[in-house]
């Protein structure tokens, strides 16, 4: 056989377009590591479920199914007894609780982050097209532990719970109950109710429009009434964004935010959690 | 022409007409799919580039990426190789001639252009990496299977007694590639006129047909094919025999028995039955070192001839693949554990993980090989620069090392984040949270990927100045005819 010169070794004698190769052995390290891995796949295969047979595991007894409900398990006992006194306090009593106040704290921000965050964001900031901000004092159905309890639990507008609160702004022009020219004024008055109308006398015909109509429930100058849900329209923040062209297509179509109700899905100690939660996301106010 | 061939009798007049432009169409296809990669990774980064329109979509054009660089530029760079080599080392010309060759290149550029139409016009069967739907799929099956035919047939009438080892690569990702391909696309059409198909198999079995698929793409599309080109390339760079034989058998036998049980890895901690699972892992593990074995006969080929990388900077791209496959092949079996699954499944460690393989193992070996074989095939002396190779070599790789030590960061990060959880066991962080947290490194992705299609578009204009025959004015004097090097 030919020898390669630089190394040693013969070749195989075999030869294509110029290429040859060595009959070099395997290398040892590459030869041992490769049994260990096929070991340790032998005695993988012994520990862990590898049969294609029902039921079948190996020896140590692990399967997926038996592993996520100990886990499951687990974790509910560790938290089990101070669930417990949650669930069994009014939420004035977890408040007045370092214990059951740290812990609603830390469970009710993981239970926001994971049903609350979609609409409401992160930080509980809102976002644009009704989906309010909790982070502010700003409160349309109450800033109250109890009243933010309550929203959590029933909902807003939603057919599922009884107790959802509920209220409707009337579709002012599509239902005929104002013109166009009329709405139109209200919006006028609205502006000027923050100091941005320009048109001062239809701020005016609206001022008696809005008496009429919108005072009922938002008040007579617009401070907004959340006994009925009916946002204050004489600050700065809007649920539906707050220029001319908003606040008439407010006015001509009416608006209904939807929230659905949380008891029946959450745990009624996780509602609890997250009110505390929410109540001290900047805007909580006292009973 | 097969200058560098030694061989006593002239050699026959190989096909090389359709594999020039199978190569020119390597080059193509990889600059339209490291583009499309630009474009997603940039929509990942700033979603404000979706354009609103459907056919722009992340969702859309992700396939179009996907499938431009491992089908149309993988499977291009693979047809002109395999073409090529199985030629030369058969010392026959191809099995059906210039026909043969030119319906195997119009088929498939055919097969690319009518995959990408139908993703961005939403027509898709929802298999990652298998998108086609069932015209297209039939399409591809023909031309797989004429392919086969040529490759196989020129084996058949070779003028060697044995049969060169790139070409057992080259033959097992043919046929495997072939099974996969009509096994995980068996589907019912709703109809003849209609695009749409259904699937044989639902629920975990087609999830578990599909990674059998996926896997396996991997294993025989981008590792076996691309270690035959590997197999004939670096030789033939380092002009030094196959460093060994016995380990080139043990491997190759060894790899393509084990990787194909190695799929279920893919959907660990699903309704994947847990057997099938513990299987797919303990198989990747021992994937390992068959998958080494070409680490080593590359890299040890180059024993006694290492001095060649200071001269060569197109055997450095050989090299620099030899290096990211073994990278990515430990990488891989790590992954494959359960318990390092748990952390890194879903995130953007394996996003990276891939790109390790497909940009560093895939797109360098392709590259060396085409800057090996644009001489060869125009008969040129050599590339027009060969400062513009190493340009592309030095942008391409930091183009990878951004690209995979970001997603490195990112995905473990998002896996960190997913898990933690506070001394209650409440989870720490909401999922936008970590999109959030992801947002800087998605833009060092897009970095290396803008890096990298850079090096490509350096390299196509190499090429063009090589295809018209000039050479660099500044250094012609200082390159050595290639047809002086003695075998």
């Amino acid at each position: 056989m030919e020898k390669d010169a630089v190394t040693g070794t013969a070749t195989t004698g075999h030869e294509w377009d110029g290429l040859k190769e060595l009959n070099t052995p395997l290398p040892r390290w590459w030869l041992y590591t490769f049994y260990v891995t096929i070991v340790f796949a032998v005695v993988w295969v012994a520990l862990y479920p590898a049969l294609p047979i029902w039921g079948a595991t190996g020896i140590t007894g692990w399967t997926a199914r038996g592993a996520l409900p100990a886990e499951m398990e687990r974790a509910r006992a560790a938290n089990a007894p101070i669930m417990a006194r949650i669930n069994a306090a009014t939420l004035p009593e977890i408040m007045a609780d370092p214990a059951m106040r740290a812990h609603a704290m830390a469970g009710g921000r993981a239970a926001f982050a994971a049903n609350c965050t979609g609409c409401h964001g992160a930080g509980g900031q809102g976002a644009p097209g009704g989906f309010p901000n909790l982070a502010d004092d700003d409160w349309i159905w109450g800033g109250s532990l109890a009243a933010i309890h309550e929203t959590i639990a029933a909902g807003i507008r939603n057919d599922e719970n009884p107790d959802a609160r509920n209220s409707l702004m009337p579709r002012f022009v599509a239902d005929g109950l104002l013109t166009p020219a009329e709405a139109g004024d209200v919006t006028e008055f609205v502006l000027s109710l923050t100091r941005r109308a320009t048109n001062t006398a239809a701020a005016e015909r609206g001022a008696t429009l809005f008496e009429t109509n919108c005072a009922s429930c938002h008040g007579d100058r617009g401070e907004g009434n959340r006994d009925v849900g009916a946002p204050r329209l004489n600050d700065a923040i809007w649920l539906y964004g707050g220029d001319r062209a908003a606040i008439m297509r407010s006015v001509a179509l009416g608006r209904g935010g939807v929230m659905p109700p949380w008891s029946g899905r959450l745990d009624p100690a996780v509602i609890k959690m997250l009110a505390v939660y929410i109540h001290a996301l900047g805007g909580g106010e006292a009973e | 022409m097969a200058i560098d061939s030694a061989t006593a009798q002239p050699p026959p007049t190989y096909v090389e007409d359709a594999i020039r432009a199978f190569t020119i169409a390597t080059m193509f296809w990889g600059c339209v799919g490291f583009l499309m990669g630009v474009v997603i990774a940039l929509q990942l980064a700033f979603p404000l580039l979706n354009l609103d329109l459907e056919w722009t979509t992340f969702g859309r054009l992700r396939p179009v990426h996907t499938s431009a660089v491992i089908f149309a530029f993988g499977g291009n760079a693979l047809l002109t190789t395999s073409l090529y080599i199985v030629q030369r080392t058969c010392r026959a010309r191809l099995f059906g001639g210039d026909d043969m060759a030119w319906f195997l290149f119009w088929g498939y550029q055919f097969f690319i252009v009518m995959a990408a139409l139908g993703y961005v016009l939403g027509v898709t069967q929802g298999k990652e990496y298998a998108e086609p739907e069932w015209y297209v799929d039939l399409w591809l099956t023909l031309v797989w299977v004429l392919y086969l035919v040529a490759f196989g047939g020129t084996l058949v009438k070779r003028e060697e007694p044995h049969i060169y080892v790139a070409n057992w690569f080259f033959l097992a990702f043919i046929i495997t590639v072939a099974i996969l391909h009509i096994g995980n696309n068996l589907a019912l059409p709703v109809s003849f006129g209609h695009s749409r198909s259904y699937g044989v198999a639902s629920g975990v079995q087609d999830a578990m047909i599909q990674w059998w698929y996926g896997h396996n793409a991997v294993g025989f599309f981008l590792t076996a094919g691309f270690l035959g080109i590997m197999y004939y390339l670096i030789p033939k760079q380092a002009d030094r025999p196959v460093y060994s034989y016995r380990l080139s058998i043990v491997h190759f036998w060894a790899l393509i028995f084990l990787y194909i049980w190695a799929g279920p890895h893919h959907l660990h901690y699903t309704a994947l039955p847990d057997w099938a699972q513990t299987l797919g892992m303990v198989f990747s593990i021992m994937l390992w070192m068959p998958s080494w074995g070409g680490m080593i006969n590359g890299l040890m080929t180059l024993s006694g001839a290492w001095d060649k990388l200071r001269t060569d900077p197109a055997l450095r791209f050989s090299v620099a693949a030899v290096g990211f496959y073994g990278m990515s092949t430990f990488e891989g079996p790590v992954m494959s554990i359960k318990a390092v699954n748990a952390l890194s499944h879903y995130t953007d460690w394996t996003i990276g993980h891939v790109h390790s393989g497909a940009m560093g193992w895939v797109g360098f070996i392709t590259f060396g090989a085409v800057y090996f074989l644009v001489p060869r095939l125009w008969n040129r002396p050599a590339m027009y620069s060969t400062r513009l190779i190493s340009w592309h070599f030095w942008i391409a790789t930091l183009g990878i090392v951004l690209y995979i030590t970001a997603m490195w960061v990112s995905g473990i990060m998002q896996g960190l984040m997913w898990r933690a959880t506070d001394e209650f066991g409440f989870l720490q962080f909401s999922f936008v949270e970590t999109v959030a947290a992801m947002h800087p490194y998605y833009v060092i992705r897009a970095l290396g990927g803008i890096m990298y299609l850079s090096g490509a578009l350096i390299m196509a204009y190499n090429m063009w100045r090589t295809i018209r025959g000039e050479v660099e004015p500044a250094r012609a004097s200082a390159i050595p005819a290639r047809t002086v090097a003695a075998e």
